[in-house]
């Protein structure tokens, strides 16, 4: 283990003893440099990715065309949706993962930490390249995040970048996710059994395998499309005896379980949270693991409702809307244990159980509209349009990126050794709670009522809506600034945080003092 | 424990996580002709018959008619023209009956075509019989040449009683000058949207 010989030097010593300068960043084994540098990456993506969908939001405030190229509008909402997913959301799961996964199991590090390091700098070359699209002439990829052909096998130059960019992005989530796995299975603490892990590991464990099943999948479909444009191969071209709709389903085979994978983690974060400030256990421990590893299972068998207008048999919607219907029952588990686990508690309300709340309510409003998706005779009329961008929206910004943000509000007092300004976090809580409805509740209307989606203009019954909104979302946009203050300010100072932190916490990384130091659990605990 | 044993456990759980990753990437792959397999086994989807069916006359119900209506469609837009002699027509499942298209290409250069066909609805597919069609090989076109092609077929009796209408609709895809795939590839660029 290349850890080995640094503990030797550090071993004596319980605080910061980390290398200086820039090396320490670029050649940094440990993990919780690496979760830093992560989350950091996932911050930076989370801005450039929001700059492009205020880019969109301005477009759209009005009918007409206003602003932008509508060319430069499909490269927005392309580009948004690849920056957000692969940059700004996997990276920050990945990151928190890299922070918390060895401290809640007692592991000094990660069990491959030169390939952790790999993994993360093949982010920023896998970036470059995809960003460096919007400075070429014809410009970024265009033809929508999920790379339809033939549409996708258009567009000019972008496109080898886009493909080697997927694959660069895949290989790093691929070397990510089998170091977590490995770290899960082979380093708990004595006495630390699968069961009585922390939900945190366990999503963890459980997106792992998911990532190592179906990245590989995406990997082989964008593969097809590059032999298919340039080496004379005909998957999915029809004059060649292929099929365009064989891409969707290739390409949904991984879809699906990948949504999975960008939400399975932040159940983990807020049932951590919630039991902590309603100063009760977790209610049903084992029903959220089995809930857990039954929305997996399910992910693999659900993937033709993104593709209910196609022309599928009966036989085939019918399934296809059963087994998606079916989600909602171990969703529904999880639902019901977060409510039960607050009931009666004790409640406080720090920002971290706020946005942990929040995320229950919201993220059960982007469930509901799941259901009414699912139903394929209904989704003839929702799909592709605004109600179908509400539904995603709701359970992936006011899901997984409220859970992130609560995670992080939740652990920085660990990580920095300072609280964060409680006043400010209400702010920024308040704030982007009120405007993320704002943004996206109306278009649930928009989408009901025709509009939709990936289109820079709108018939003009629209506008109202749209404006609304578009306010929303500038304001959603610019609290975020608040937050990125909100962590300098606690990185530089501010009230010293106790080891505990929070009197309801549970779990090892409590024990561990504020900062927790460089190194971590050399000698395992002992957990009972 | 100690290192080493950590560290065997490491390189045994890895190589089997690297090895189902190898594994799921082959899988992407496999799902192409899984996916033909699984239609053909199930008739789902429609997958049409791009060989020549045998045909031998059987019986004969003389009361039951199918309506067989013919679309020509020309991919992208290409300068051809290919439309059905009839767009129509009644027919008795077990009989067998031949439609011509008359296909024009009207450009001024040699070229080389494909013809897809598809059936709905979907579950008619595997019951639509061709015993010789257009749509099996490549047809060359000279510049400005015109001809009637034709296809022969015969719909099974066993097709279901729901149906009574069957589509046979035919996407002309202009393949390029000879056999050269890399035909003209500028042509079908997407333009940087221009106002």
């Amino acid at each position: 283990m290349s850890s080995t010989t640094h503990e030797a030097h550090h071993g004596h010593d319980d605080h910061h003893h980390a290398p200086y300068g820039i090396t320490r960043w670029l050649f940094t084994t440990n993990h919780k440099d690496l979760g830093v540098l992560y989350m950091t990456f996932g911050l930076l993506m989370f801005f450039i990715g929001g700059a492009m969908a205020m880019v969109i939001r301005a477009e759209l405030f009005q009918p007409g065309y206003n602003l932008v190229d509508p060319y430069f509008f499909n490269q927005m909402t392309t580009m948004h949706a690849l920056v957000m997913i692969f940059g700004a959301v996997m990276p920050a799961l990945t990151g928190l993962a890299n922070w918390l996964v060895p401290v809640q199991i007692g592991a000094p590090d990660m069990a491959l930490p030169r390939v952790n390091n790999w993994a993360f700098w093949l982010l920023p070359a896998g970036f470059v390249l995809l960003l460096a699209t919007l400075f070429m002439p014809g410009g970024g990829p265009a033809a929508g995040w999920t790379m339809y052909p033939p549409l996708v096998l258009q567009l000019g130059d972008a496109f080898p970048f886009l493909i080697f960019a997927v694959h660069i992005l895949g290989i790093s989530s691929i070397m990510g996710s089998i170091n977590i796995v490995a770290t899960i299975l082979n380093m708990r603490a004595p006495g630390m059994t699968l069961m009585k892990m922390p939900l945190f590991v366990w999503t963890w464990l459980i997106t792992g395998f998911l990532m190592i099943a179906v990245m590989p999948v995406l990997a082989g479909a964008v593969t097809m499309l590059l032999t298919d444009q340039y080496f004379g191969t005909s998957f999915f071209d029809a004059a060649g005896g292929g099929d365009p709709v064989m891409f969707q389903h290739i390409f949904w085979f991984f879809g699906h379980p990948e949504v999975y994978i960008l939400i399975l983690p932040a159940f983990g974060i807020v049932s951590a949270i919630l039991p902590t400030f309603s100063r009760k256990p977790l209610f049903g421990y084992s029903s959220m693991v089995y809930a857990t590893a039954a929305i997996a299972f399910l992910s693999f068998i659900v993937w033709a409702h993104h593709m209910f207008t196609v022309g599928l048999p009966l036989a085939g919607q019918l399934f296809f809307m059963f087994a998606t219907m079916l989600v909602a029952v171990p969703t529904g588990v999880k639902i019901f244990n977060w409510m039960a686990t607050m009931w009666r508690g004790s409640m406080s309300f720090e920002t971290p159980m706020l946005f942990a709340i929040a995320f229950v309510i919201l993220f059960t409003v982007g469930g509901l509209s799941g259901v009414m998706l699912a139903l394929a005779p209904v989704d003839l009329q929702y799909h592709d349009t605004y109600f179908v961008v509400a539904h995603f929206h709701y359970v992936l910004v006011t899901g997984t990126v409220f859970a992130i943000m609560a995670g992080v509000y939740y652990w920085l007092p660990k990580w920095t050794g300072h609280m964060y300004d409680e006043r400010l976090g209400k702010w920024h809580f308040w704030v982007s709670t009120i405007s993320v409805n704002v943004l996206f509740f109306p278009q649930h209307f928009l989408g009901l009522a025709g509009m939709p989606r990936r289109i820079p203009d709108y018939a003009l019954q629209f506008a109202e809506f749209n404006m609304i909104s578009s306010i929303g979302g500038f304001v959603f946009g610019f609290s975020q600034l608040l937050f990125v203050w909100i962590i300098i300010k606690c990185v530089r100072g501010g009230e010293k945080a106790s080891d505990q932190v929070w009197d309801g916490a549970q779990g090892l990384e409590w024990t561990l003092p504020s900062p927790a130091p460089y190194h971590s659990f050399e000698t395992p605990p002992v957990v009972r | 424990m100690s290192d080493e044993t950590t560290s065997k456990r490491h390189t045994s759980l890895v190589t089997k996580l690297v090895l189902v990753t190898f594994g799921m990437f082959g899988f992407g792959f496999a799902l192409v002709p899984l996916y033909d397999v699984i239609c053909d086994i199930t008739g789902l989807n429609g997958v049409v018959d791009l060989q020549a069916a045998d045909y031998e006359r059987g019986e004969v119900d003389p009361d039951r008619k199918i309506t067989v209506e013919f679309v020509a469609t020309v991919n992208d837009n290409r300068p051809w023209d290919f439309k059905p002699e009839v767009r129509r027509m009644e027919v008795t499942p077990g009989e067998l009956y031949t439609v011509t298209f008359e296909t024009t290409n009207t450009q001024d250069e040699d070229t080389v075509s494909q013809i897809v066909p598809s059936v709905a609805p979907g579950r008619a597919a595997r019951d639509f019989r061709k015993t010789e069609c257009f749509c099996f090989t490549e047809q060359p076109f000279e510049a400005g040449e015109n001809r009637d092609m034709s296809v022969t077929f015969f719909i099974d009796p066993r097709l279901d009683d729901r149906t009574n209408t069957v589509t046979l609709s035919y996407t002309l895809f202009d393949l390029g000058a000879g056999d050269d795939p890399d035909f003209d590839p500028e042509d079908a660029q997407l333009h940087a949207g221009s106002r």
